[in-house]
């Protein structure tokens, strides 16, 4: 034990907490991978010397609180606007680095037509958009990307593609247009995935401080309240279900 | 050569249980505990103190950052 005591030493600590995220404790569910997002955000912010610089857009959504955890500038955006308000930020303040931070039912439902107009004008802003195929905050109703099959609140049955479609894949479709410079799918659920998000993040921040477009990084989550099961259970079960429908790597890197 | 020692110092308080970090560590150290935190949670705590390594495995992967990893320097377990 005193082995132990004699490695636990200032000087000795290979990770730690960034002091971007403030102490104030997360309210997210247990296992929730917002949390690791954020971390992620707060990380690439200080490794790049942002926190005086960088300007975020809140979503509504499980993340609406987001504001509370990273210390930086914030502004909240009305359901599914984020790309829209990032827009006016960017535009007017073009030497800040701008974001938006956004879940499935702010993006690709509510927020459609901002996301793909955003992108299709290659506003030089970076969108994080977390997909873990429901509507979390609300109590797990269905979402455009819900998998065919998969059950949530308002599809007690499942999902029935002859009724309500096939999930979007919205990267996919945004990776089409001309204003995007890099699109890409990551997951938080392993070390090494965790790793490679945290690359992408700051390549989408690097292509913004270059001037490039918009950069989208798509990360597929995980909701374990949703999907009434426990946290490893549900990196699980999205590994066998969620990457087949929306499997990881760069869309698009230009 | 020796094998790198470590250790992990979990923020009980703010741990929520959810055992993302007992999956993620590659040598078998953290488990979760049978007493719960104030919360209600079973925290995460070094269970086999002596085989870890100082990955930061369990750090990246926590969801509320409350593990902190420390790894010896090369020259002081040698």
């Amino acid at each position: 034990m005193s082995e132990i005591n004699s490695i636990i030493s200032p000087e000795n600590i290979v990770y730690q907490k960034t002091p971007l995220l403030t102490d104030a404790t997360m309210h997210y569910c247990p296992g929730c991978s917002h949390g690791t997002v954020h971390k992620l955000l707060a990380e690439v912010l200080e490794d790049l010397g942002l926190q005086e610089t960088a300007i975020g857009v809140a979503p509504v959504g499980c993340s609406v609180l987001l504001y509370n955890y990273i210390d930086i500038d914030w502004q909240e955006a009305a359901h599914g606007r984020a790309p829209a308000v990032a827009t006016g930020i960017k535009r007017l303040l073009p030497d800040k680095v701008v974001f938006s931070y956004q879940g499935d039912g702010d993006l690709a439902a509510i927020g459609t037509a901002e996301t793909i107009h955003a992108c299709n004008r290659g506003e030089n802003i970076v969108i994080i958009f977390i997909n873990n195929g429901i509507y979390g905050m609300t109590g797990g109703q269905m979402a455009p990307t819900t998998l065919p099959g998969m059950k949530a609140a308002t599809c007690p049955q499942g999902r029935d593609v002859s009724h309500d479609g096939m999930p979007i894949k919205i990267s996919d479709l945004l990776a089409q247009l001309p204003g995007t410079c890099y699109v890409t799918r990551q997951a938080v659920h392993t070390p090494a995935n965790v790793r490679k998000t945290k690359k992408a993040l700051r390549k989408a921040f690097e292509n913004q401080m270059a001037n490039k477009g918009t950069s989208l990084i798509e990360v597929v989550a995980t909701c374990n309240s949703g999907w009434k099961m426990s946290p490893v259970q549900s990196n699980q079960w999205m590994e066998e279900n969620m990457f087949p429908m929306y499997p990881l790597g760069d869309l698009k890197d230009e | 050569m020796a094998k790198a020692k470590g250790a992990i110092v979990v923020d009980t308080k703010a741990c929520k249980g959810c055992g993302v970090c007992v999956t993620a560590c590659p040598t078998k150290v953290i488990e979760l505990a049978a007493e719960v935190n104030g919360k209600g949670y079973h925290y995460a705590y070094m269970a086999n103190p002596d085989s870890c390594i100082g990955c930061a495995n369990c750090g990246i992967v926590c969801p509320d950052t409350c593990i902190t990893v420390y790894r010896a320097k090369a020259d002081a377990t040698a």
